[in-house]
């Protein structure tokens, strides 16, 4: 792994957090995503946050696991999280988990967005 | 380790010391000997999260990283299907234990999905003796 597992850019409110690598299996990488976005998280009350997942073909539980430990710290800030571009096969693990009824999910980032105005 | 021709079963006996390299070797012989044997995408994406799942599981819950501890796999694939086996040097766990993370109050549980996506993707899934071994069936489906 020779780059951030993430990358983050803001633009009109909007907090855009992309994955740079396709499988988020590793776990020093997982860990590692988990502490960024938590930092991200905290650095701002209210925060809105669009997740995307594009590119993205392999992701294993331990992922689903900070994935949720993120999304609660978000609803505790009162900030709002919306994930999307997730390719069929990963959206079918959320389906499996039922997480597709904990996260909101959008098809694409625009709507995230969209979504968060 | 052995290993033989696409029309042979191939058969992969392992011993894994250490978690992140090791498990991804084991992905790569497993991938190539489904590729040879043109297993298509889904089954690919089901075997390779299995997997990693169960060799995780064993380094993190069963010997929980104490070094020195190992994990031992063994794999039979064949063009019908795959079977895999994973051993933990732990006290092995009662996977019946393991709270339902689909119900309404564990949603937010950050943990304990692992051994219900195995149940999901595979054909089969026990847990043997103590519960620090595992086996799982991945059956393909007929064209």
């Amino acid at each position: 792994m020779s780059q951030a597992p993430i990358t983050i850019s803001t633009d009109g409110g909007v907090t855009t957090v992309a994955f740079t690598e396709r499988s988020i299996i590793d776990e020093v990488m997982i860990q590692q995503i988990g502490q960024a976005l938590l930092k991200l998280v905290d650095s701002q009350p209210s925060l809105k946050m669009a997740l995307s997942f594009a590119g993205v073909d392999h992701m294993s539980s331990a992922a689903l696991g900070v994935l949720i430990t993120v999304n609660s710290r978000v609803k505790a800030r009162n900030g709002q999280l919306r994930l999307c571009n997730i390719a069929k096969p990963i959206f079918e693990i959320f389906k499996i988990t039922k997480l597709d009824k904990l996260f909101q999910t959008h098809e694409t980032l625009e709507q995230a967005v969209k979504s968060l105005a | 380790m052995a290993s033989q021709g696409p029309g042979e079963p191939l058969k992969l006996e392992i011993t894994l010391h250490e978690m992140r390299g090791d498990v991804e070797k084991v992905q790569q012989l497993v991938a190539a000997a489904l590729q040879e044997r043109g297993y298509d995408a889904d089954a690919m994406f089901a075997i390779r999260l299995c997997l990693e799942e169960a060799l995780v599981n064993g380094f993190r819950h069963g010997n929980r990283f104490q070094p020195g501890l190992v994990v031992r796999f063994w794999a039979t694939i064949d063009g019908d299907g795959a079977t895999f086996e994973v051993e933990d040097e732990g006290e092995g766990f009662d996977p019946a234990g393991v709270p339902d993370p689909t119900a309404e109050e564990n949603l937010e549980i950050p943990s304990g999905r692992g051994v219900m996506l195995m149940r999901a993707y595979m054909s089969e899934v026990e847990y043997l003796g103590a519960g620090n071994r595992m086996r799982m069936v991945f059956r393909r489906k007929k064209a």
